[in-house]
């Protein structure tokens, strides 16, 4: 039998988003008659710094003990995400998953998953990537720390736990400041703060067995005017792509001349 | 909950609300049309219907927006110096506030800071909301929202603009999910639209690659966080106009939930990226770490920085802090020089805003080439040493012109 841990341990619940792998994307079309995105078929990712936040979670978790619980809230392929997390090492995972959540803002958003953290228990710390590379608001974060209550330290890129007390250093513009809190707290981390393992052999066998829990609108406790369309303050009414640049110019021919010709080129644009 | 519904009776299967649709949730079935779940009830395709056969029909629960008035400006100051986004919204904000035809006013949060009001009289401002606390001296997240919204319920402003900076963007999503209202984040473009009033906010989304609209139509304050360095900074109007309101808030007192402890200036070399005039970027196309010898000979032959795609970062060629893109910098500068790199939508996102961009890569059908003002499609291990040999010779001339000028 276990025997009871000596010293508090901590459970850790980390947010993560699917979102498209701009990596293998080459380009984001749109039709220019119609305005709307050509769904290119680029494959889900876990967004790239939430990869951060469920390596330090995993991290801590090794080192102080407890349990690292994985939430995402959207489609069910969203699924996808949450198994490679589990295969990375996460102890259980949890999707939020309802059509009645579509059209949802980052606030609503934001509230949906603090009701579904709410559901999964008490916790220590929870982590979230410093925003989503889709849609780059870095709202999510803030505003879930404002509907559970708790503090919150954005941009951390270094972070180390004593006790009930949590410190980290906070990436700003042009200087990092040291911070302290107590826990629970919700931290977002930036890409320096690792570098996320990959899912071992192992890891991949034993995510096969665990489950995914997934949750529908139903199963949480939830004010139905805070979610989905209706809970989102903000309406994306268009979409279009910027004006394209200005067709660019091909120098071909012998490298010497070409390499000539950018000089010019360079020099008339005054760059030296 | 707003619902979308199609009246069959009426539809003909025109398909004109089909290419209306920016969210490709309407499509054709059995000559009618069919909303999908992507509906985001924005309502465009009811207004191309010549038939008046889609009916949006949305639940009428408003605030009353017209008891909020005015344009506000939070003027972000750092150790009681104004940052420089502020004057920028000032600009953004007088526009805004004249056609409205309301006040523009500064909401100033600080400890000893009456001199910096004075600074800030200089600029077309009808008034400034002068908080002062000692516990606001250093900015801490939950203090700061605490009298922002204190402030923000006593006296109902209709827009509220944050410069898009890690302050700001720390604080805005705290404030906005207390108030429950609408927030839009690193706004790049701002209008009003006369009839509703609403604040029209374009943003860009997946890198840059696509701006998006955004509206708070039944919610006020309407909040937005602007992109530092877009909006076009106030000039000082010399009227001194500003009235001044002096605001003691009302905090808790156990002081701040997460306490500053030090702050210390980031070293050199990252600044550097991102201040640079002129940046070289090797990519996975240099084959090899030690290519980047060629990146780095020709970018300081330029007088330039050396940045990185993703690719040659992950694979720990070079140190993370070089690297350029969604995930690393984004970057400006006047000249960017991208080597071996096919410039993906990641990529793209971090230099796209580069006066000039010069590619060189040997895939003629590279992305990159896309976007780049010089393209040379060429085997960048054959090309650069050329280049390279040049610019030494030009050097090398000019420096003999120089000593011979200056003897």
């Amino acid at each position: 039998m276990n025997s009871q841990p000596e010293r508090p341990t901590m459970d850790i619940v980390v947010c993560i988003k699917q979102v498209p792998d701009t990596e293998e994307l080459p380009h984001i079309r749109v039709n220019r008659e119609t305005n709307t995105l050509v769904r290119e078929s680029a494959k889900g990712i876990i967004n790239p710094f939430d990869e951060n936040a469920i390596e330090e979670a995993l991290r801590l978790r090794d080192a102080k003990g407890g349990r690292v619980t994985v939430i995402s809230m959207g489609p069910p392929q969203a699924e996808e995400a949450l198994r490679k997390a589990l295969a990375m090492g996460a102890d259980q995972a949890v999707l939020i998953s309802d059509s009645s959540l579509a059209g949802s803002d980052t606030l609503a958003t934001s509230y949906t998953l603090a009701m579904g953290i709410k559901k999964i228990g008490s916790f220590s710390l929870l982590i979230l990537g410093k925003q989503a590379i889709d849609g780059d608001t870095a709202q999510v974060g803030p505003g879930l720390a404002e509907w559970l209550r708790i503090p919150q330290i954005t941009y951390a890129r270094k972070i180390e736990i004593n006790g009930n007390k949590i410190r980290a250093e906070r990436a700003l513009e042009d200087a990092f400041e040291k911070v302290e809190s107590t826990l629970p707290c919700l931290v977002t981390v930036t890409k320096e703060i690792n570098i996320p393992r990959y899912p071992s052999l192992k890891g991949l066998l034993s995510a096969k067995k665990k489950e995914v829990l997934v949750w529908s609108a139903d199963d949480l406790t939830l004010d139905r005017k805070r979610i989905g369309l209706e809970g989102s303050p903000t309406w994306v009414i268009k979409i279009f792509t910027p004006e394209a640049p200005p067709k660019g110019e091909v120098l071909a021919g012998e490298m010497p001349e070409v390499a000539d010709r950018l000089i010019e080129k360079l020099r008339e644009r005054e760059v030296f | 909950m707003a619902e979308m519904r199609v009246d069959l009776e009426k539809c003909n299967g025109c398909g004109e609300c089909i290419s209306s649709c920016s969210f490709s949730a309407l499509e054709l079935k059995d000559g009618k049309v069919r909303i999908l779940a992507a509906c985001n009830f924005c309502g465009a395709c009811v207004d191309v219907c010549p038939e008046e056969a889609l009916v949006l029909e949305k639940e009428e629960k408003r605030v009353d927006v017209s008891s909020y008035r005015g344009v506000w400006v939070f003027a972000e100051q750092r150790q009681r110096e104004i940052m420089p986004v502020t004057y920028e919204l000032l600009g953004e904000g007088r526009k805004l506030a004249e056609d409205l035809e309301e006040e523009l006013s500064l909401v100033l949060l600080g400890w000893k800071i009456e001199e910096k009001a004075r600074e800030l009289a200089r600029y077309s401002v009808d008034k400034l909301y002068l908080v002062q606390d000692p516990l606001l001296e250093h900015y801490c997240t939950d203090l700061y929202a605490q009298a922002l919204v204190d402030l923000v319920r006593a006296e109902c402003p209709e827009i509220i603009l944050l410069g898009a900076t890690s302050l700001g963007r720390d604080l805005a999503p705290r404030v906005a999910a207390r108030l429950k209202t609408g927030l839009t984040a690193d706004c790049t473009g701002l209008a009003i639209e006369p009839e509703e009033r609403n604040l029209l906010q374009t943003r860009p989304a997946l890198g840059g690659n696509i701006l998006a609209t955004i509206i708070s139509p039944r919610h006020r304050p309407q909040m937005a966080t602007v992109r530092p360095k877009v909006m076009k900074r106030a000039e000082p109007d010399g009227k001194n106009q500003m009235r001044v309101i002096k605001i003691k808030p009302d905090l808790a007192s156990q002081g701040p939930m997460v306490k500053i402890l030090d702050l210390i200036r980031e070293e050199k070399n990252v600044a550097d990226l991102q201040e640079a005039e002129i940046i070289v970027s090797g990519g996975r196309g240099l084959g090899k770490p030690e290519n980047f010898s060629l990146i780095r000979r020709l970018a300081d032959l330029l007088g330039g920085a050396v940045g990185a795609s993703r690719a040659v970062v992950d694979a720990e060629w070079i140190p993370s802090y070089h690297q350029v893109g969604q995930t690393g910098k984004t970057v400006q500068p006047k000249l960017y020089v991208a080597c071996g790199i096919s410039g993906a939508i990641q990529h793209q996102a971090g230099m796209r805003g580069s006066e000039i961009i010069v590619a060189i890569n040997k895939d003629p059908g590279a992305p990159i080439f896309d976007i780049a003002t010089y393209g040379i499609v060429a085997d960048l291990h054959r090309f650069l040493p050329v280049l390279i040999d040049k610019l030494e010779k030009r050097e090398k001339a000019a420096g003999l012109k120089n000593s011979i000028w200056e003897k």
